[in-house]
């Protein structure tokens, strides 16, 4: 059966239910994995930042320079840039789990900003009153700049979930699968505007749910 | 018992002194109010003696330790004993208020039940036990600064620091918020530092203060010792620079109780005795500490200078002349 030959049922059975789980798993992996490297380099940029809980200038700067390079990538040139780095970590240059490297070193800058804004946020004056009751630092990050910067951590990280999601598909061109590789390979490059469109309305739809949750979950803990 | 003696502070950013030469001692169990506009130094003052900020020279001891001195594992256990409370009441909007109060407990590893009746006893002693699961964005602000005094004296301190902390609330509220604190004071005897730019404050709560003025104490005692005689620092306080003083004759200001017995008709008394009446430039009657403290200023002919100050000295009323701008204040006695 050749492609011209499949209705949309079958076209969506053998093409696109796959391919969403494969870009599914894409986001989930390296979202999680971007939101964990990222809250822990926003609390260090944060904390070492002048005034900060602890103030250290050389891991700051160095830390914002990083971080300012690899955010000024175009993501399809860092993802070619770093195959070296994929493949001593994956084994592999290609395919869904060589993706996520890219993905995740892509979106952790990225995130690491979000929290940074969201932390420095927080009323320095809250900080104090932890310190004037004797709070140590671990529990002034995590009891009063965390807790009180939930709200705009959760629309943050909607945010970046979105934007990665993006990424995906551009990772689909040096064969990562997923959605937006078979968008490109089936749809785009074989004239068939049916599968192209089909996985538009797809990732719309998975765009909008994503938004819907993350302000669901915003107004809950605002 | 706190005790400052020559204490310097400069900022370590741009070399500004912000406090120099402070000498003063501040006893258990009293309220006491540092006092000046803002930028005087007051709250960075204030930050020395808990340690939020450090200083140069000096030396600041509370119950005989130098706070400099401390380890950061010292301080933080020292700050325990020491609450503070602040102008914008610095609570976590996202937790209730039984949360607020429980949270330096939470930091102190104490128990769940010791947290428990602790705050609850707190959330009476202020009021707000009914408002235990309200977040501070539904309360007023009056309430937001008693749930913050609940949670500065959650670890039983021994000192409460008040950093301009009735400063964003109106009159009356003001008012219930220093009851409260003269409520706790007495109760359970902790010694309140408050730092305000309010002259209310200082009549209605305490008992002694000293006034800031560009990092230096320009004035300090007892509160009624510092209405009574006026010093030129809390004119300037008060912002009543540049009496109206009348071209001819010489003004006297006059500070008395007008509550005690035979002072409230001394104006009167003196027209009679002179058989001249003798036009008012001042006037004002102020509450302090529960009494009426009376001060007027009363523009006297330079022939009658002289005997209306004997008959000032001889009735024990203190009294000064006022003098134009420019001019050093004498004190006419």
């Amino acid at each position: 059966m050749t492609l011209a030959e499949m209705g949309l049922g079958e076209i969506f059975q053998l093409l696109i239910v796959p391919a969403f789980f494969a870009t599914l798993r894409m986001l989930v992996i390296s979202s999680v994995l971007s939101t964990v490297f990222g809250f822990f380099l926003g609390i260090v940029l944060v904390i070492t930042e002048k005034g900060g809980l602890c103030e250290n200038a050389i891991i700051n700067r160095l830390l914002d320079i990083v971080v300012n390079i690899i955010r000024s990538f175009p993501f399809i040139i860092l993802m070619i840039s770093i195959i070296p780095l994929t493949r001593l970590i994956t084994g592999s240059s290609i395919g869904e789990t060589a993706a996520i490297v890219p993905l995740t070193v892509a979106c952790t800058p990225f995130l690491a900003r979000i929290f940074q804004n969201a932390f420095k946020e927080v009323d320095p004056a809250l900080i104090e009153a932890a310190q004037s009751f004797g709070a140590s630092k671990p529990q002034i990050v995590f009891r009063v700049m965390l807790k009180e910067s939930v709200p705009a951590i959760i629309s943050g990280v909607c945010l970046a979930i979105i934007n990665l999601l993006n990424c995906t598909a551009m990772a689909g061109t040096i064969g990562a699968g997923g959605l937006g590789a078979v968008a490109l390979t089936y749809g785009y490059q074989n004239f068939n505007q049916e599968i192209m469109y089909s996985i538009c309305v797809v990732l719309v739809i998975l765009v909008a749910i994503i938004q819907y949750v993350g302000d669901v979950l915003y107004r809950k803990l605002k | 018992m706190i005790e400052i003696t020559n204490l310097k502070k400069v900022w370590e950013s741009d070399g500004v002194t912000v406090l120099d030469d402070i000498n003063l001692s501040i006893h258990d169990g009293e309220i006491y109010a540092l006092v000046g506009r803002s930028g005087a130094g007051k709250s960075t003052l204030l930050r020395c003696i808990n340690g939020l900020t450090s200083y140069q020279e000096g030396s600041l001891k509370v119950d005989g330790r130098e706070v400099r001195e401390l380890s950061n594992a010292e301080l933080r256990e020292f700050r325990r004993h020491m609450g503070m409370i602040f102008q914008h009441f610095s609570l976590l909007e996202r937790e209730t208020v039984y949360q607020n109060v429980a949270l330096p407990m939470k930091c102190w590893k104490y128990s769940k039940e010791e947290i428990d009746k602790k705050v609850m006893e707190l959330l009476e002693l202020v009021g707000l036990a009914d408002k235990k699961d309200a977040k501070p964005r539904n309360l007023s602000g009056g309430q937001k600064q008693r749930v913050a005094i609940a949670r500065a004296l959650t670890m039983d301190p021994k000192y409460l620091l008040c950093d301009e902390a009735t400063s964003a609330l109106d009159p009356k509220t003001t008012n219930s918020i220093l009851d409260l604190l003269m409520e706790i004071n007495k109760k359970i005897g902790i010694t309140i530092i408050i730092v305000t730019h309010q002259m209310e404050v200082v009549r209605h709560a305490c008992h002694r203060c000293c006034i800031l003025e560009h990092g230096i104490i320009s004035a300090k005692g007892s509160v009624e010792e510092i209405f009574v005689e006026q010093p030129a620092s809390l004119q300037r306080l008060l912002g009543e620079e540049g009496h109206k003083l009348s071209k001819s004759g010489r003004t006297i200001q006059i500070c008395h109780y007008v509550d005690e017995p035979g002072n409230a008709g001394l104006l009167g008394e003196m027209a009679i005795r002179f058989n001249r009446a003798f036009p008012i430039t001042q006037g004002l009657i102020q509450a302090y500490r529960g009494r009426d403290l009376g001060i007027f200023a009363i523009n006297v002919d330079d022939d009658l200078f002289a005997q209306v100050c004997e008959f000032l000295d001889e009735r024990k009323v203190e009294y000064k002349e006022l003098v134009a701008l420019d001019e050093e204040e004498t004190e006419a006695e």
